[in-house]
């Protein structure tokens, strides 16, 4: 393995580095369906709100698997000892959420989307859909598991040359939203808890940081394309799945927007290279996993007199103090992991959230000294654990029980370093680094979920689903090039609610196809620059408008005009639209304007037709195409008006 | 190769032969070619309640899946994988400072695993079990269990009661600490009230527990109400027939109910066990049990208690609705009931045309007793005309009896005597706190979300 590559700057780093480090990733795409109410009982969905009305105390437990097994995660959230305590609003949460009341049956609007969703995906629909429960032992939702089911598999998109596969999809409640996680409380909001949505699981066949959020944007734009899915914050939200060439597939969860995607990615490759790195350094020094060797002290006694705040503090409320010694450490403890990061934030995180030890700091360690300890505090340290100068210290402080996890927690870290890359589920952070959250968990925490029954799907009703899907979006922007819709409208179109509209426009009513797009998508954004309210341009005003213009009732060129003129009036009455005039009437006007012309002072002559022209056009516009006018006045190609 | 019906659990019609054909026992790992894709999986058992159309295919990341077997055109078995459910079993340590407590099991949930046929929860009861899934009952007592049934709660009956009244009796004689019962809770409470019949002057706790979402859900009330009966049964000094269950729904506390008092009053949540007409005896955590009240039986160092379990099963209730008919109660007494309650109206009424109903019982000898369907307050027959009419017809007023303690009491005693003055004695006479002379004022407690002073105690007290 080359591992004397090293990693570059994240602006500095090519397709080939990537390739180089074997660079993988895939996505797993959480998107909240829009539905009136939640999946398995009947709150309000989408209605957030920080206000609540009540609170209940629970914990989690671990279960048993289906197969027999207790899941990883499952165990490590146990150590924890969280007290969970959720934060209950009446209008947004009834007794099923607080698992008070057993499921009610599925949302089948819900299901509905999703399966439409899944069809968009090109994936096999499955024939009888299975509910599971997945547990979640942080607390996240009430049961301690999630209601998932597959109802989809084995899809695919287009991406660049080649198709990027779906591998599954399912649909689940989604999980509180968390206020705080201080010491042994942990806090959250049920205000989201239940509501529908899916989970879409593509391979890893991402090769680069870009391409991974190129991929996570055709499919937020596939999904976008089908108008049943929620928007805004926290609607959409990607984990990532990342691993290296000998690294472990390490999950990124949460992540809030695309954008963030290349930079996290970047950063979780370099921190799985930087520890198969750190592991050849610890064989190099002859530490494996069968020779790595650490031991614990506490070291309250010694440490009486100390300046450094958080320990004053912590000696000052009597807690105690524990130092382990990692055997042939030295210096490992600053080795860079991520940009700005290094080894012993892998451990202070363990500390941080399997321990409960909260209060950054908690920990300092022999290989930055800084300005925490004085180094003979360091020294008599190093003398009372019996280290040499060849060990790292690491010293931590809590009450007796956090701290027995704490040291355990430290050793346990630091012991997987000689092995390789833990599997995790990490949480990203805004500076595009990384931090850990919990164990990953695997398969042994899904189990059937007894409450509900199997549920069949039945081709009736994907036939019926089919008939409001919208196309792939790819196949339109296939058509609209074939079209020469302008590039900056064919993304969007692609994926708007018209696009049905557009399609019958062009094709049944002959519209322009530039024009059509122009009217649909570029428009509104016109007038909603000109601060009109635009809720009434809908698929009713345009489809009235496309058939005034393929009756040749309007000209194209009065549409803007129309349109402002039913924003303005907020209704499309048969008033607004222009009578048409004959070119013997135009004569006429053209004949009444060109004597008004006397009584303006014109300085510029040559000005004169221009002035004409608006004149006319203010009186005739939309009633006969402005070329006529122009030809009228004189004009000899439109190109000259301005 | 030759299979027998097991290893095709659950399967039946089409899927079974489509099974069949593939050599394709359940737990069979397999690649399936199907019509409209391929398939890799565990082929599992399915629930005997689903249709015959599909194979449930356990994916390799956990979940399952439905493929109709119409759709499979090749199946080729890789290997067998079958699941070994199984809560770790450990010894459970013996402390000889420690006392001892019985676990008596009757069905429910407490411990348990997953029956993939029907779907349902089978009860793991080992004290092994057990201290696997809860290890810090080994901090309280030494555990001993025996399973004595393993019935849903809705089919425990009299012979049930009397078997669980017997093995209290030899349990009490043995010495133990204090006895435990698990038992599913839709009928805990009728179980609760016969046994503080049948069982009389207990030296020692008997408690009942059960639990509202099954053990195997990670937010299961089942531990920790487990943790709470076991304290209650090794340390309180309260010697009577209990019901030990969530006060509130948050994990925080658990409330000890006279077993003659208490009620299931909400299908599905934790805390559904209430006290009625009265306060509970006490609160129970972790750290042990805090009396709310003292007169309860204490706790005694004799092992004598005295035991009569019998019942006379030719018992009803009869829950009273506006327009009944003469002909219900006719038909109880034409099929031989000795003894019926009604649970009335109001203060305890029916209507006319049931009277002359009432007078073929009377003739008949068939003790009839009065409660009220409010499940709050006592019958009160004097208040109104027809309700002297109605003792005129033999309708014995049951106080503040809960319904279905009526019930079982009757039972009772007619399993002791056939004379009906002996069983009025018998029914009138408070043995367990069935009857109270008087009704706290802070008895009945039902307070009305929305209004202001309740909304904010429920927003400052975890409930």
């Amino acid at each position: 393995m080359p591992n004397d590559f090293i990693f570059k700057p994240f602006h500095q780093m090519t397709e080939k580095d990537y390739q180089t480090v074997g660079f993988k990733s895939g996505l797993e795409i959480h998107q909240q369906l829009l539905t009136d109410k939640k999946l398995f009982c009947r709150c309000p969905a989408g209605r957030y709100s920080k206000q609540y009305d009540a609170e209940i105390l629970r914990h989690m437990r671990p279960t048993l698997s289906e197969m027999g097994v207790y899941d990883g995660t499952a165990l490590m959230e146990f150590k924890t000892k969280k007290n969970i305590i959720y934060r209950i609003k009446r209008e947004t949460v009834c007794t099923y959420e607080m698992d008070d009341t057993p499921p009610f049956l599925i949302n089948e609007e819900a299901l509905d989307i999703a399966l439409g969703i899944g069809m968009l995906y090109n994936c096999n629909i499955v024939d009888e859909l299975h509910i599971a429960r997945k547990q979640y032992l942080d607390g996240s939702i009430p049961t301690g598991f999630q209601r998932t089911a597959i109802f989809a598999l084995d899809g695919w998109i287009p991406y660049k040359d080649r198709k990027i596969k779906i591998v599954q999809m399912s649909i689940e409640e989604d999980s509180c939203r968390e206020v705080s996680d201080i010491g042994h409380d942990r806090v959250y909001l049920t205000d989201r808890l239940g509501m529908p949505l899916i989970e879409t699981v593509t391979d890893a066949a991402m090769k680069t940081p870009f391409e991974v959020a190129e991929v996570a944007y055709l499919c937020s734009k596939l999904v976008r394309s089908s108008n049943r899915v929620r928007r805004g914050m926290g609607a959409a939200r990607e984990d990532v799945n990342v691993s290296v060439t000998g690294g472990t597939r390490v999950e990124i969860k949460g992540v809030p927007k695309i954008s963030l995607i290349p930079i996290l990615t970047y950063n979780e490759a370099m921190r799985q290279w930087n520890l198969l790195r750190l592991r050849e350094e610890l064989r190099r020094r002859g530490i494996t996993p069968e020779t790595f060797q650490a031991s614990s002290f506490d070291i309250t006694p010694i440490i009486k007199k100390v300046h450094y705040a958080p320990l004053k503090n912590a000696i000052s409320s009597g807690m105690k103090i524990h130092c382990a010694v990692l055997k042939g450490f030295k210096d490992l403890l600053h080795w860079q992991t991520q940009t700005d990061t290094y080894f012993s934030k892998e451990i202070s995180d363990r500390v941080r959230v399997i321990a409960c030890l909260t209060n950054i700091p908690n920990i300092i360690h022999s290989d930055s000294k800084g300005e925490t300890i004085t180094s003979s505090d360091w020294q008599k340290v190093k003398k009372f654990v019996n280290a040499t100068d060849d060990d790292t210290l690491v010293i931590v402080w809590g009450n007796e029980a956090d701290l027995k996890t704490a040291v355990e927690e430290i050793i346990i870290r630091a012991k997987e370093a000689t092995i390789g890359i833990p599997s995790e589920t990490r949480q990203a952070l805004s500076d595009g680094t990384n931090g850990f959250e919990r164990i990953l968990p695997g398969a042994d925490r899904m189990y059937p979920d007894t409450d509900l029954p199997p549920k069949k799907i039945s081709d009736e009703r994907l036939e019926k689903i089919k008939l409001s899907l919208p196309e792939q979006f790819w196949l339109r922007e296939k058509w609209y090039k074939e079209l020469n819709i302008p590039d900056d409208l064919i993304e969007e179109l692609s994926i708007s609610r018209f696009a049905e509209l557009f399609k019958k426009a062009v094709i049944d009513w002959k519209i322009n196809p530039v024009t059509a797009a122009v009217t649909l998508i570029q428009l509104p954004k016109r007038f909603k620059k000109m601060n009109l309210f635009c809720d009434i341009l809908d698929e009713i005003t345009f489809e009235k408008l496309f058939r005034l213009l393929a009756e040749n009732r309007i000209t194209s060129d009065y549409i803007f005009y129309l349109l402002k003129n039913v924003l303005e009036l907020g209704s499309f009455p048969d008033e607004i639209i222009p009578e048409k005039i004959s070119e013997s009437e135009l004569n006429n006007i053209i004949e009444q304007e060109k004597s008004k012309l006397n009584n303006y002072r014109i300085i510029k002559p040559e000005n004169e037709k221009v002035i004409l022209m608006s004149l006319v056009m203010k009186r005739v516009r939309g009633r006969i195409p402005a070329k006529i006018v122009a030809q009228k006045i004189g004009f000899k190609k439109i190109g000259n008006l301005k | 190769m030759s299979f027998n019906n097991e290893d095709f659990k659950g399967y039946k019609g089409f899927s079974l032969d489509t099974l069949k054909k593939f050599n394709c026992p359940v737990w069979s790992e397999v690649e399936i070619k199907a019509v409209d894709g391929n398939y890799k999986g565990l082929v599992l058992p399915r629930s005997e309640t689903a249709d015959e159309y599909h194979i449930v295919l356990k994916l390799p990341i956990g979940y399952n899946i439905g493929i109709a077997a119409e759709k499979i055109r090749e199946v080729k078995v890789t290997g067998r994988r079958e699941a070994k459910y199984k809560i770790p079993e450990k010894d459970f340590p013996y402390d000889p400072k420690k006392p001892r407590v019985k676990l008596l099991g009757t069905g429910g949930t407490i411990a348990s695993r997953l029956d993939y046929r029907t779907g349902a929860v089978i009860p793991a009861f080992s004290p092994g079990e057990l201290y696997g899934s809860v290890p810090e009952l080994a901090d309280i007592c030494n555990l001993e269990t025996e399973k004595l049934y393993g019935v849903f709660s809705e089919n425990m009956g009299p012979d049930q009661w009397k078997g669980l009244a017997e093995a209290i009796g030899r349990e009490i004689e043995k010495g133990v600490h204090g006895i435990v019962i698990g038992h599913g809770t839709d009928t805990m409470h009728h179980t609760a009230a016969i046994l503080s019949f049948m069982v009389q002057e207990s030296p020692i706790p008997i408690v009942m527990v059960g639990s509202q979402r099954s053990s195997d859900r990670p937010s299961s009330d089942a531990a920790l109400n487990l943790i709470h009966s076991v304290t209650t049964a090794a340390k309180s000094d309260i010697a009577e027939v209990m019901v030990c269950m969530f006060g509130p729904t948050s994990d925080l506390y658990g409330l000890l109910h006279r077993g003659t008092r208490v009620r299931k009053m909400h299908s599905s949540y934790r805390s559904t066990f209430r006290t009625i007409g009265d306060i509970p005896l006490a609160t129970v955590s972790r750290n042990g049990v805090t009396p709310l009240r003292e007169d309860y039986k204490k706790r005694r160092k004799d092992n004598n208690v005295k035991i009569n379990a019998v019942f006379d099963e030719r018992v009803s209730i009869v829950y009273y609705y506006p327009n009944m008919k003469p002909d219900i109660i006719d038909s109880l007494v034409e099929n031989g009931y000795r003894g019926i309650v009604i649970a009335g109206t109001g203060l305890g009424h029916v209507n006319k045309p049931l009277y002359p109903a009432l007078k073929r019982a009377q003739d008949a000898g068939v003790a009839v007793y009065m409660t009220v369907q409010t499940l709050w307050g006592y019958v009160q027959m004097y208040v109104y005309d027809t309700g002297r009419d109605m003792m005129e017809l033999g309708v014995v007023p049951a106080a503040n009896m809960l319904p279905e303690v009526a019930y079982v009491k009757l039972g009772w005693a007619l399993g002791q005597t056939e004379n009906l003055d002996e069983v009025k004695e018998i029914m009138l006479t408070p043995i367990a706190g069935e009857i109270t002379e008087r009704e706290p004022s802070n008895g009945y407690l039902i307070y009305q979300g929305g209004l202001p002073e309740v909304e904010e105690f429920i927003r400052k007290y975890k409930k």
